[in-house]
């Protein structure tokens, strides 16, 4: 469990809006509508859903809990097939080898190279299994509060859309702007005057 | 409210001045406690072991001063801001009561890296539970220590006192 042990890096969110019903019902059918599928997609290049903190391998939210005291934890899963560029091309000058061996040519035209460029990357696709990336997100519902343990761009951009779909609550990044309008205690007319002021310059 | 990404761009320097003002409260001995009006014993911070700062040259161009190890002087830090550079991230030592936090924050987006806190590895799920409480409050304890600076901060910015007096004390130490 890195989430207890590990150095952490946290990038925070105030959730707007609340459940009409029963928190627990919502969250549930939420986790269980949006978690990583079990089976891998052969295809697809990401996947990502949500998976319980206490076995993020086995995305069972009847079996595993995610609430704890006060607050709900459980994780954002993105697996992430990547294919190395090197074994990319070992595997399209094997495939425009045989090509051409099979044709007697000797060259390929470009539309030729493209078409064997794709089936190498649908075949490399299906045969790599995806890496899994997990990161635990920490959500005190009263408080409208969420942490997410990231601070990669992509891991944020899922993140939301999935929590959007999952929960129909829009989780709002928080940084100097967003803390400004949800965390701060300011008139609007201060915060006209934050909006409408540059950067200082000490200088002057 | 604006969009999403534009409220990103357009106040992002409220996070590197807000950096820039903390590093100011920590060399000038300003007492944490009293000015955020707090109800712990004692709250100091202390600059850890990185800061980074940049300082636009016009245009697009920016030239990136980044200070890093244990023994590391900041004196080319306090150069940088003399020529009207900005601190992006720092990272800090902050004491509250008994408890001592670490971690690097930026300016632009608040995020938080290198947050370290107690090792503990739970062994039956009583023990699982006690441990992510507490983590969880670790973590509230550390964000709203930086919202109550981050208020205290965007409150004075917007006083016709800050004109008037924290701005030139700041330019002052900067100067000095």
């Amino acid at each position: 469990m890195a989430f207890l042990s590990s150095t952490s890096s946290i990038s925070r969110y105030y959730i707007e809006g609340k459940f009409d019903d029963s928190i627990m019902d919502n969250l549930q059918t939420g986790l269980k509508k949006h978690s990583i599928p079990e089976i891998e997609n052969e295809f697809g290049e990401v996947s990502a859903g949500w998976a319980p903190f206490e076995n993020p391998y086995k995305p069972d939210f009847n079996k595993y809990s995610f609430g704890f005291g006060t607050y709900f934890l459980f994780n954002l899963r993105i697996d992430k097939k990547s294919i190395p560029s090197k074994l990319i091309k070992k595997h399209i000058s094997i495939e425009i080898d045989k090509r051409l061996e099979k044709s007697g040519r000797s060259f390929l035209s470009k539309n030729e190279k493209s078409e064997i460029k794709d089936l190498v990357l649908d075949n490399l696709m299906r045969i790599i299994p995806s890496v899994p990336n997990i990161y635990e997100v920490l959500w005190n519902y009263e408080e409208s509060n969420l942490f997410l343990f990231t601070t990669q761009k992509a891991a944020n951009e899922l993140f939301e859309t999935i929590f959007l779909k999952s929960f129909n609550l829009k989780p709002i990044r928080l940084f100097p702007y967003t803390m400004i309008e949800k965390k701060s205690k300011l008139s609007d007319q201060q915060k006209d005057i934050i909006y409408n002021q540059s950067s200082l310059n000490y200088l002057k | 409210m604006l969009d999403i990404a534009t409220g990103y761009n357009k106040y992002k320097f409220l996070g590197n001045e807000f950096l820039t003002w903390i590093w100011y409260l920590i060399e000038n001995n300003i007492n944490i406690k009293e000015l955020i009006n707090s109800d712990y014993k004692t709250i100091t911070l202390e600059i850890g072991n990185s800061i980074v700062l940049e300082n636009s040259l016009g245009g697009k161009t920016k030239e990136r001063i980044s200070i890093k190890g244990d023994e590391a002087g900041l004196e080319e830090g306090k150069t940088a801001l003399k020529k009207g550079g900005v601190v992006t991230s720092i990272s800090l030592l902050l004491n509250i009561d008994t408890e001592e936090f670490k971690f690097l924050i930026k300016g632009e987006s608040i995020n938080i890296t290198g947050f370290k806190t107690p090792s503990f590895k739970p062994e039956n799920n009583e023990e699982i539970e006690g441990a992510i409480i507490e983590k969880a409050f670790f973590c509230e304890k550390i964000y709203n220590l930086i919202d109550a600076l981050f208020n205290k901060f965007i409150e004075k910015r917007s006083s016709d006192a800050f004109r008037d007096k924290d701005f030139h004390k700041i330019k002052k130490w900067i100067l000095s």
